[in-house]
């Protein structure tokens, strides 16, 4: 049961170790949230929000961290190539057409 | 008529004459004044008269080539008045809608109203004048109509229904049958907005700003098509069920597959994050001012930048194209990994916590 | 969405997929334990996507399919009672009871509402006074900090028309019985993020290290959800077993104190039936017994078994008994294929267990694949 969602916090709305509240804004909406479990949050900081309650706050070191190691890894042409060998099944990617999927995919505009 | 005092504005009949009584239902001089005092002037309607039938003057217009199209819708809505829309503007944009997928005009409709004991006069204005403004846009006149009232409870508050006549343009659109593989899935602008739009209002999630209905009439995309000498294979405006529910449906009338891409589908930030929120899939949230198209691959670009070209459809884009069956009838590429199926709406969407 | 987006990037995925496939020397039985993981891993095709490296046995963890039969049974005959409103997660109303589920129930008559969140519940109650409002509290350690800070408003603010029917459930307990059954075939977990984001991941280290099965604390973005697979993987090619965190954004060791001391306000631990997998010791919450009034069952009493559901009207039929071996599905024993009842009795319009129901249960996703699983022709 987990659908938790970051947001970040742009100003406290209400004080106290209960009552406390902060607006979020979680892409293009912001919603009022219960902060009672993250009192030590500050304007700025990414939130984990679940069913309208802060549960706890987003570690951007760490976050920066893993996307620097995963970027690391080597790069691979062509995804076709990975999934060729697996099976002689077409996962749609090398059609060749405007129909390939992942980054390529995305049509005409 | 237009002298006579006792029409020239809502008459108190008794003490409650800022609520719909049942008396107003009953066919007598409440009723009456009801119709012809309040409810045909918030229409706009001049003659303060409309008669229990009529004969339709864009049967004139009609011909073998342009025949009549004849649609009827209800709405049962609520919350009443959402951002962006209203119960009212959707009983007209609705029905003019599902003509203008039909590739017809929409020229006139009725109008019925079923409305709750108790329902506050305020309200039923603001309800008839946004349905008479969205009837003064789009060029449909409200022709003939009916009012009756049920006992508090019976209603949620005010139900419409509308049945609409239009003509067709001079062309054949073969419909859902007619689709065939290698044709081209457009939609006409981003999705998901109408239903986040409502599901914010009625449950009062607070969202700041709070999400917009893209209520709108399809009809200048649809003449906009037409112009430029397209003529699409279906059309159909995602309403209940969204995106997902119209290709399912496409799917199972053709026997092919919808195949859409995940990067291709337009939806806006906000409308995303409330799906993230929520849990929601966007390709099942409702639309009232977005369709879905097909058209043969040869338009796909023309039909496009003649969308594009409308204001209601000026972020039209291409999400895919129809396959021989397989793996599904409706399938999306993800970013990542292999294509998932994309599941038929069973209700309406819920938001989820898990 | 920031941190959201960049753990869905397509290249990164890539390259994660590759690392994956080339480290992996056989085939390894993982089981990621939260339903919004599986959410997740279907939605982005990742399982099918590794299928031959890896095989994800869908865990138990989903409060939707968990909550005892007789918890949804009982939320139902509140429903019913005059002047009770029965409040929600969405996710609970088409889960069926031992009858019906709580969407054909309010079809009945009965008063049931979802809400987004418990502190929606508590603001119906404040509205309402004359209202009685039980709030149905469903999910697991996640949830409980939300549902318990939302009981405690409605004390500090003296409304006493409040009331919690409690149903948490504690995921490392159910994952000790699976670690513990002999015919369980997982060979490793991928632990629940947000659930650790609370209670923290320290008692994962006793667990691997008892059982000999490596752990990884896992978010819930296709990043994550592979990294996750990736450290998991790396431990079994290597014979290691420990608890890892690989969420640590968002999951640190000792969890948020915070939440932890407003559940414990609330609630303790008790021994609690899983539907479809039995009872599971300290596998949940129930309300201190100070708060006892404000514990929906001791409020309205115990009310009978039998009685209370409406009357089964002609318009409802009643399904004839099916069997169901969710728990078995659920223990990663069986494939939902197995299960007499799947594609017949059971399916998503008619479900007759909670993993059919939940469209990220193991069943209704199989079904999903299963179904739509046809030659692919290209194109």
């Amino acid at each position: 049961m987990c659908l938790a969602i970051p947001g970040q916090l742009l100003h406290w709305t209400e004080t106290g170790a209960l009552r406390a509240r902060g607006m979020v804004q979680f892409g293009g909406i912001a919603r009022e949230c219960f902060m009672a479990c993250v009192p030590e949050a500050e304007p700025g900081d990414y939130l984990l929000v679940h069913a309208g309650v802060a549960i706890g706050r987003i570690d951007a070191a760490h976050a920066a961290l893993l996307l620097a190691e995963l970027a690391a890894l080597p790069a691979e042409d062509s995804f076709a190539g990975d999934s060729g060998k697996d099976s002689g099944e077409d996962n749609g990617d090398d059609s060749g057409d405007d129909s390939g999927s992942g980054a390529a995919a995305g049509g005409e505009r | 008529m237009m002298n006579d005092p006792a029409l020239q504005c809502p008459i108190a009949s008794s003490v409650n004459d800022h609520r719909i009584t049942l008396a107003h239902g009953e066919g007598g001089r409440a009723m009456r004044e009801l119709v012809r005092g309040s409810i045909l002037g918030w229409l706009g309607c001049e003659e303060r008269f409309l008669d229990d039938s009529v004969e339709l003057l864009s049967h004139s217009a009609a011909s073998a080539a342009t025949p009549l199209r004849w649609t009827t819708d209800s709405y049962v809505i609520s919350p009443l008045f959402f951002p962006g829309g209203d119960i009212g503007r959707l009983a007209v944009l609705g029905t003019v809608n599902d003509l203008a997928v039909g590739g017809a005009k929409g020229m006139e409709l009725s109008l019925a109203l079923i409305l709750e004991e108790g329902l506050p006069l305020s309200t039923l204005q603001r309800v008839v004048e946004s349905l008479a403004q969205a009837a003064r846009e789009t060029g449909v006149r409200i022709v003939t109509g009916d009012t009756k009232v049920v006992p508090r409870g019976a209603a949620d508050q005010l139900f419409i229904t509308t049945s609409g006549i239009g003509i067709s343009l001079p062309w054949t659109i073969p419909g859902p049958c007619g689709i065939a593989v290698g044709d081209v899935l457009l939609v006409s602008g981003p999705i998901g907005q109408h239903g986040v739009a409502v599901m914010a209002a009625r449950d009062d999630l607070g969202f700041v700003p709070p999400p917009t209905s893209d209520c709108a009439s399809l009809w200048p995309a649809v003449a906009a098509l037409h112009e430029a000498g397209i003529t699409p294979r279906a059309m159909r405006d995602a309403t209940r069920g969204g995106v997902a529910a119209v290709l399912h449906e496409w799917s199972a009338a053709c026997g092919g597959t919808m195949r859409i891409g995940e990067q291709s589908l337009p939806i806006r930030d906000e409308v995303a994050g409330v799906c993230e929120l929520l849990g929601l899939d966007p390709l099942h949230v409702a639309n009232e001012g977005t369709m879905v198209i097909a058209v043969p691959p040869a338009d796909a670009q023309r039909a496009l930048l003649a969308l594009r070209r409308t204001t209601v459809a000026r972020e039209a884009t291409i999400i895919g194209a129809v396959t021989a069956r397989a793996g599904g009838p409706v399938v999306l590429e993800p970013s990542i990994g292999r294509l998932r199926v994309v599941d038929e709406p069973t209700g309406a969407p819920l938001p989820r916590i898990c | 969405m920031k941190y959201l987006d960049e753990f869905r990037d397509p290249e990164l995925a890539r390259r994660l997929l590759r690392e994956i496939r080339e480290r992996t020397t056989k085939r390894w039985t993982l089981m990621e334990v939260c339903g919004g993981q599986t959410h997740s891993l279907l939605r982005h095709g990742i399982d099918a996507e590794l299928c031959e490296v890896v095989e994800l046995i869908h865990g138990p963890g989903c409060p939707v399919c968990v909550t005892p039969v007789e918890l949804i049974d009982q939320a139902q005959r509140l429903a019913m009672e005059p002047q009770v409103l029965v409040t929600t997660f969405a996710d609970m109303l088409r889960v069926p009871g031992s009858q019906r589920s709580l969407q054909e129930t309010r079809a009945l008559g009965g008063n049931i509402r979802a809400v987004y969140g418990p502190l929606d519940a508590v603001r119906l109650a404040r509205e309402d006074r004359l209202r009685e409002v039980v709030f149905f509290a469903v999910g697991f350690e996640t949830t409980a900090p939300a549902t318990a800070l939302a009981l405690r408003h409605a004390i500090d603010e003296g409304l006493r028309n409040f009331s919690i029917l409690a149903a948490h459930v504690r995921v490392l307990p159910v994952m000790e019985m699976l670690a513990r059954d002999t015919r369980c075939r997982v060979e490793a977990f991928l632990a629940a993020g947000h659930v650790c984001t609370i209670t923290g991941m320290e008692a994962y280290h006793q667990f691997a290290t008892d059982h000999h099965l490596p752990v990884a604390v896992t978010g819930f973005e296709p990043l994550d959800l592979l990294v996750g697979i990736q450290a998991c993987i790396d431990q079994l090619e290597q014979g290691m077993a420990r608890a890892v965190n690989c969420y640590p954004r968002s999951v640190e060791s000792a969890g948020n104190p915070h939440a932890q001391r407003m559940v414990e306000s609330v609630y303790e631990i008790a021994d609690m039936e899983w539907r479809g997998m039995g009872l599971v010791r300290q596998g949940g919450y129930r309300l201190r017994e100070s708060l006892r009034e404000y514990d929906a069952e001791h409020r309205f009493g115990a009310l009978a078994v039998t009685d209370r559901l409406p009357i089964v009207g002609s318009s409802i039929a009643p399904s004839p008994p099916a069997v169901c071996l969710s728990g078995d599905v659920l223990a990663g024993r069986i494939k939902p294929s197995a299960c007499p009842s799947f594609a017949r009795q059971c399916r998503p319009e008619h479900p007759v267990g909670a993993p059919m129901v939940s469209s990220e249960g193991a069943c209704a996703a199989y079904f999903r694949y299963a179904v739509a699983e046809e030659p692919w022709e290209g194109g």
